[in-house]
């Protein structure tokens, strides 16, 4: 694969349409998210969806408590956020494990394969650590092929077994950001 | 402002409140966990807090957006809307009707000594609530106030928010669970008949 150009970055490739719609069929009924290029498609899938809530947050932390009132009324959610966005989150997911609140979160990662922002490597460094040491599993997809497997297994996990996981969607997979 | 902060939250919030049966309540950390656990004997319909702080607002918003057949309140302290202030710019762009959030601003960190909050040097949640696109908002700091905004907790037209500013007496005492799993299933087997 060659250089992306940023227009392209996060643009429309079939497995984020396929990850979509993987997300909808499983119910997923609300999408929370801070804005993020390599999410992008997902957005705006779930702008435009009139059957799904679309909520744009200040912060990602925000999405953790929220996902966790979903549940409470019986909404299944998830929160979209890039690597950055982990750290914001990490009281909040206090939350989560007291409660054993089921919880995805698909994590964009940055600060990793092919990385040119030094700024994005610390918290990229630190999103696998952090998530697990905060009681949460972690999984990884590296190629489009593995995108749906491991977003399902996922849901599986924290809709059948109460559990919260973040599923990587790594840098490999979505390209190094162009600047 | 004389009298501004006369009201003692044992008795604002219950009146306030009302019968807390028809509604669904979510509660910050410490005091405001306190009132409602007290108000409603720990009751199902509840879910507190005693960490996550800054969560409350936006897991009421998550319920009330799940919900929108229900009334949704938030009842938090003024140290716990202000580590996530952001969330009621949230609240302010989806505007949901059925959320109304109830501020008990004692202006001070109780539960760590009584240390002074923002709110009492000068800063003003209700002017924040309406910057962040809340339409409907008052400052309850008189009994005289109660009975609006009683009304507006009410009030299925919302969001609304409910500055209510009180004296540094205590919460009520009250022994809650603090387990949250525990407390997560009990709310959705009233809710919703299942675990």
């Amino acid at each position: 694969m060659g250089l992306l150009k940023l227009s392209d970055y996060g643009g429309k490739q079939a497995w984020q349409e396929e990850l979509y719609d993987l997300l909808r069929s499983n119910q997923v009924d609300l999408f929370c998210y801070v804005p993020d290029g390599g999410h992008k498609t997902l957005i705006n899938k779930s702008i435009e969806d009139p059957d799904v809530i679309s909520v744009p947050l200040t912060t990602e932390e925000e999405g953790v408590a929220m996902c966790a009132g979903c549940h409470l009324g019986g909404t299944k959610s998830v929160l979209l956020m890039q690597s950055s966005g982990v750290g914001n989150c990490v009281n909040m997911f206090a939350l989560l494990k007291n409660g054993q609140f089921p919880f995805v979160t698909l994590i964009t990662m940055r600060g990793e394969f092919g990385e040119m922002n030094p700024w994005q490597i610390p918290m990229g460094q630190g999103v696998q650590p952090v998530v697990e040491a905060m009681g949460m599993h972690c999984l990884r997809a590296e190629t489009p092929s593995e995108v749906t497997e491991t977003v399902q297994a996922a849901l599986n996990m924290a809709y059948k077994s109460n559990q919260a996981v973040a599923v990587l969607l790594t840098q490999k997979l979505i390209g190094a950001k162009p600047f | 402002m004389e009298n501004d902060r006369g009201l003692d939250r044992k008795y604002a919030v219950p009146e306030l409140v009302g019968n807390p049966d028809d509604l669904l309540i979510v509660c910050g950390l410490a005091g405001a966990s306190k009132d409602i656990a007290h108000l409603t004997n720990d009751g199902d319909n509840i879910f507190t807090m005693a960490g996550a702080m800054g969560g409350a607002t936006a897991m009421g918003l998550g319920l009330a957006l799940s919900r929108p057949d229900k009334q949704v309140l938030v009842v938090t302290g003024d140290g716990e809307l202000l580590m996530n202030i952001g969330t009621l710019s949230t609240v302010g762009i989806l505007k949901p009707s059925n959320l109304s959030i109830l501020c008990v601003d004692n202006g001070h960190y109780g539960e760590t000594g009584y240390q002074e909050s923002h709110t009492q040097r000068g800063v003003n949640l209700e002017l924040i609530a309406q910057g962040s696109a809340i339409p409907i908002t008052r400052t309850v700091s008189v009994k005289e106030h109660i009975d609006e905004a009683k009304a507006l907790i009410r009030d299925s037209n919302g969001p609304s928010f409910i500055l209510l500013r009180v004296s540094t007496e205590p919460p009520p005492v009250i022994k809650r669970s603090m387990d949250a799993s525990e407390r997560k299933t009990a709310f959705r087997r009233a809710l919703l008949g299942e675990p």
